[in-house]
C-alpha cells in the first residue's frame, strides 16, 4: 500500500489520514515545501493567522470545543519560538494539539543557521512529547503517533520538528493503521476501589462532588455519566473552572463554581463535608487554598488518569486511575447492582444547611446609576444569548471570573478559557479557532480591554474569513485582576495597573474592517447587546464599565476555604503573612 | 504526625502505602527506569528533576537492549515519601518511559558502583595505600613510582568510605560511575 513520496506530501496525507480538516498556521523559509502541498489541495483548509502564538489558542479553541485534536504548523526560529506561550498554556490546560514545525536542514543543525533555534529543546518542558525528525521515512509513524500521543490518557500538545531537507527529501509513506505504540494509559480504573467509593457513597452524610477539566477531556459520556451520578445519589455538585459545562448550571444540584473566585455555597460545602469526590480535577491551588484547613473532616476519592495528579497536593483516601467515562460507568454499574442507596435523611439535613448557605446569595449586586456594572453586563449578556447555540470564550483577569460567574454552562466543550497558565491574549484566537469549527453558532469573547490588545491583530483574520465572533470588552481601563490584588496586598499603589492610551475600540474594529460598537449607558445596555448579535460578522463591542469594580466572592491567598471576602468586604490589608508571597 | 488512613489494597503500590505519606523524613531511594534509547530522552528525565526541583543523588545509563531500542537509567534521589511518590508518577508520564521501578520499596537489590582513585605519594603511605586496597579488593590498574591508580567495585557506602580512608594518604583524583542497581532473585 505505501508508496514513496516527499517529506512535505507525507504531512499533508497524515493529516488527512488523521481526518484533520483545518490547520491554523504562519509560514516561513523552513516550512515553504508544506505549504506549497497545501496550496495543492482543497481538503484541508489553512487559517492564516496573524501571529503563532494565535495559531495555537485557535487550534486549543478549536481543540475543546470539539473535542478533536487541534492542529498548528509554523516555521522554524522565530515561528516556534513565538508558538512556545500557546503551548504551555495547551500543557497546563491539558489540550490536544499537534504542532508542526519547521527546522534548518539536517546538516546545518547545530551551526547557527539563519532561523535556527533548539525548538525540541526549547518546547520540551512545554509539550506533552516532541520529535525531531532526521529520516523522511520515519515521518508517517511519528505524524501517527503524534496524534494518538496528544489525544490519549491525559490530553496534551505534542510538537513536530520536521528539518527542511527531510520535507524535501522522498520515503514509504505509511497510512496510520500501519502504527505501533508502546504508549497506552490505563482507562479502566481498579474496581476494587470503585466499589470502595460505592460504600462511601452509601454512607455519606455530607458529600460533594468536585468535577473538573478531566470530565470534559473524557468526552461527552463522561458529562452524561457525571449527570446520572448525581440523579442517583441527589449530591451536591461544583466545578472548577475548566469543568463548567459538565454538569448544568441549571440543574438543581449544582452549587457554582468553587475555588478563589468561587461561589459561598460551594466553597463552604467543600469546607464541610465528610465525602469529596473529586471527578477529573486536579486539587490545582485556585481551589485549596491553605492547604493544612482544606476540607479537614472529609474522606476523599480521587478519579484521574494522570497517576501523577493523584496525592500530588491533596493526600486522598481512595486514588482511582483511569478515564472518567470508564470509571463512572463502572461506579454506576456496581451502584446499581448491588441496589445500593444513599442516606437520603442526612443528605437533605446537608441540602438544608446548603440552602442556608446559598440564601447568602453571593452574587447579588445592584445596577444603580449611570455606570454599567460589569456583573450587570454579564448578566445581560447572560440573558440575551443563552438561548442561542453558544460558545463562551474569555480573556483572563476579572472579566474571566465574573463570566464564569454569571454565565450558565449547559453543556460541556461551551467554555474556552485559560485556566492553568492564565494567558492574557488567549481569548481573542481561541474564538476565531471555536468559530471555524461551528461557523453557524453564535461565539463570544468575554475580554478585557488589557488582555484583548495582546492578541488584537486576530481582528484581521476575523475579517479575512468573515468568522462573526463577538469580541465582548468589560472596558474598565485598568488591568482589573492587578489593581484588586494592589488594592487587597498592597496599600491602594496602583503600580502600572492602568491601561492608558487605549485606542477607540470602535475606529479599531472598522480600520479592519469588522463593526466597533460602544456603549456606557445601562439604559442602551440590551440593545446594543442585541445588535452584536444580529450583526452577521465580527464585532468589537467595547462596553465600558466601572473602574474600580472588584471580583467578589474571594479567598484571599492562603487562607481556608470558610474564609471568604464578599462582596462589598474591607479590602485594604486582607492578604498578609505569608499568604503575601502567593500568587 | 497524622494517622494513617489508607485501606491497603486501594494502590498498587502496596509496600508502599504503609508509609506515612505526611513524614518529613528524608529517604534515600533507587529508581530504575526502562526508556526508548531516542535522541533526547535523557534530557527530558534530567530536565523533569530539574524543572521540578526533585534532588538526583546519582544517575548511570546505558542501553541494555540493542535490537528493542532501550535503555536502563539508574537514579539515586532522596526526598520525603510524598516526593518520592511524585517522582515516579512524573517520570512515568514520559512518553518514552517504559517502566519505572522503585528497588529501595521492591524487595532486596544490589547496587554497585565502580570507581577509579588515583593517590599519590611516597614511602609508609604508598605502601599503607597499597596495603588498605588490598582489604577493600580494589585492584591496580596504573602504576609509576609517585601514584597508583585503583579500581574498585562496591557499594556506594564501601567506595566512600574508601575514599576516606584515601585522602590522607595522598587521594589526587577520583572518577565514580554513579550506581547500577538491580533488583535481587
Ligand atoms: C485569574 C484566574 C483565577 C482563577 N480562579 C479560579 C477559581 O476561582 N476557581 C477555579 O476552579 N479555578 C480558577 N482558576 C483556574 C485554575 O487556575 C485552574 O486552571 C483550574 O482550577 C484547574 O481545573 P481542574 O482542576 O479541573 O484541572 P484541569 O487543569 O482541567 O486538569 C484536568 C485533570 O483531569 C485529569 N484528566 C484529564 N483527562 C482525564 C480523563 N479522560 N479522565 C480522568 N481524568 C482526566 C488530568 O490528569 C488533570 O488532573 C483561575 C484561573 C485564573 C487565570
Ligand atoms: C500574558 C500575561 N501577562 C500578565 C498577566 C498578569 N495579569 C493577570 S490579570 C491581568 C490584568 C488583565 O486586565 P484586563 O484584560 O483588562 O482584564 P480585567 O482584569 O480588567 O477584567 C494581568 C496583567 C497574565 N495573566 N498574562
Amino acid at each position: 500500500m505505501s508508496k514513496p513520496m516527499t517529506g512535505a506530501r507525507m504531512v499533508v496525507q497524515a493529516l488527512k489520514d488523521q481526518g484533520v480538516e483545518v490547520v491554523f498556521g504562519y509560514p516561513g523559509g523552513a516550512v515553504l515545501p508544506i505549504y506549497d502541498e497545501i496550496f495543492q489541495q482543497n481538503e484541508i483548509r489553512h487559517i492564516l493567522v496573524r501571529h503563532e502564538q494565535a495559531a495555537i489558542h485557535a487550534a486549543e479553541g478549536y481543540a475543546r470545543s470539539t473535542g478533536k485534536v487541534g492542529v498548528a504548523l509554523v516555521t522554524s526560529g522565530p515561528g516556534a519560538t513565538n508558538a512556545v506561550t500557546g503551548l504551555t498554556d495547551a500543557l497546563m490546560d491539558s489540550i490536544p494539539l499537534v504542532v508542526l514545525t519547521g527546522q534548518v536542514p539536517t546538516f546545518m543543525i547545530g551551526t547557527d543557521a539563519f532561523q535556527e533555534a533548539d525548538t525540541v529543546g526549547i518546547t520540551r518542558p512545554c509539550t506533552k512529547h516532541n520529535w525531531l525528525v532526521k529520516e523522511t521515512d520515519r515521518l508517517p509513524q511519528v505524524l501517527h503517533e503524534a496524534f494518538h500521543v496528544a489525544s490519549s490518557g491525559r490530553p496534551g500538545p505534542v510538537l513536530v520538528d520536521i528539518p527542511k531537507d527531510v520535507q524535501f527529501a522522498s520515503g514509504q509513506y505509511s497510512p496510520k493503521q500501519k502504527m505501533k505504540t508502546h504508549y497506552a494509559p490505563q482507562v479502566k480504573g481498579d474496581i476494587g476501589t470503585i466499589t470502595a467509593l460505592a460504600d462511601a457513597i452509601a454512607k455519606a452524610k455530607k458529600p460533594v462532588i468536585y468535577s473538573g477539566g478531566g470530565v470534559i477531556n473524557s468526552g461527552p459520556a463522561a458529562s452524561q455519566l457525571l449527570r446520572e451520578l448525581v440523579a442517583e445519589t441527589n449530591f451536591p455538585i461544583t466545578s472548577t473552572l475548566m469543568g463548567l459545562g459538565a454538569y448544568p448550571a441549571s440543574g438543581d444540584n449544582w452549587l457554582g463554581m468553587l475555588g478563589m473566585h468561587g461561589l459561598y455555597e460551594a466553597n463552604l460545602a467543600m469546607h464541610g463535608c465528610d465525602l469529596l469526590i473529586n471527578v477529573g480535577a486536579r486539587f490545582d491551588d485556585r481551589i485549596t487554598g491553605r492547604i493544612q484547613d482544606f476540607s479537614p473532616h472529609s474522606k476523599k476519592a480521587h478519579i484521574d488518569i494522570d497517576p501523577s495528579s493523584i496525592n500530588k497536593v491533596i493526600h486522598v483516601d481512595m486514588a482511582i486511575i483511569g478515564d472518567v467515562a470508564h470509571v463512572l460507568e463502572d461506579l454506576l454499574r456496581v451502584w446499581k447492582a448491588q441496589g445500593r442507596k444513599t442516606n437520603a435523611e442526612a443528605i437533605a439535613k446537608w441540602w438544608k444547611q446548603i440552602d442556608e448557605w446559598r440564601a447568602v446569595d453571593c452574587l447579588a449586586f445592584e445596577q444603580k446609576g449611570a455606570t454599567i456594572r460589569p456583573q450587570h453586563a454579564m448578566a445581560r449578556l447572560e440573558a440575551l444569548t443563552k438561548d442561542h447555540d453558544r460558545y463562551i470564550c474569555t480573556e483572563v483577569g476579572q472579566h474571566q471570573m465574573w463570566a464564569a460567574q454569571y454565565l450558565g454552562f449547559e453543556d460541556p466543550n461551551r467554555w474556552m478559557t485559560s485556566g492553568g497558565l492564565g494567558t492574557m491574549g488567549y481569548g481573542h484566537p481561541a474564538s476565531i479557532g471555536v468559530q471555524l469549527a461551528h461557523p453557524e453558532a453564535l461565539v463570544i469573547n468575554v475580554a478585557g480591554e488589557a488582555s484583548w490588545l495582546m492578541n488584537m491583530q486576530e481582528m484581521g483574520t476575523a475579517v479575512q474569513y468573515n468568522l462573526p465572533v463577538k469580541q465582548f470588552i468589560l472596558n474598565n481601563e485598568r488591568l482589573g485582576m492587578v489593581r484588586q490584588w494592589q488594592e487587597l496586598l498592597h496599600g491602594e499603589r496602583y503600580s502600572q495597573s492602568w491601561s492608558e492610551a487605549l485606542p477607540d475600540f470602535v475606529k479599531l474594529a472598522e480600520a479592519f474592517g469588522a463593526k466597533g460598537i460602544q456603549c456606557q449607558d445601562p439604559k442602551d445596555l440590551d440593545d446594543a447587546i442585541m445588535e452584536m448579535i444580529r450583526h452577521d460578522g465580527p464585532v468589537l463591542f467595547d462596553c465600558l464599565v466601572e473602574k474600580h469594580e472588584n471580583c467578589f466572592p474571594m479567598i484571599p491567598s492562603g487562607e481556608p476555604h470558610n474564609k471568604m471576602l464578599l462582596a462589598n468586604a474591607e479590602t485594604q490589608g486582607q492578604i498578609t503573612g505569608t499568604g503575601a508571597v502567593l500568587v | 504526625m497524622s494517622t494513617l488512613k489508607i485501606k491497603k489494597g486501594t494502590s498498587k503500590h502496596s509496600a508502599y502505602d504503609l508509609r506515612d505519606p505526611h513524614s518529613n523524613v528524608i529517604e534515600r531511594h533507587t529508581l530504575a527506569v526502562i526508556v526508548d534509547n531516542e535522541a533526547g530522552v535523557l534530557a527530558r528525565v534530567i530536565g523533569l528533576f530539574s524543572g521540578r526541583g526533585y534532588n538526583i543523588e546519582s544517575l548511570t545509563v546505558a542501553e541494555i537492549d540493542h535490537t528493542g531500542h532501550t535503555s536502563r537509567i539508574t537514579i539515586v534521589t532522596t526526598g520525603t515519601p510524598a516526593v518520592i511518590e511524585q517522582i515516579k508518577a512524573q517520570l512515568g508520564r514520559i512518553v518514552p518511559v517504559h517502566e519505572v521501578h522503585d528497588l529501595t520499596v521492591e524487595g532486596a537489590s544490589v547496587e554497585r558502583e565502580l570507581a577509579l582513585f588515583k593517590v599519590t605519594g611516597s614511602g609508609d603511605k604508598r605502601v599503607e595505600a597499597l596495603r588498605m586496597a588490598d582489604v577493600f579488593r580494589a585492584s591496580v590498574v596504573d602504576s609509576t613510582l609517585e601514584s597508583f591508580t585503583f579500581e574498585i567495585t562496591g557499594s556506594p557506602e564501601k567506595i566512600d568510605a574508601f575514599a576516606d580512608l584515601m585522602r590522607p594518604l595522598g587521594l589526587s583524583e577520583m572518577a565514580r560511575t554513579g550506581v547500577a542497581a538491580l533488583a535481587r532473585g
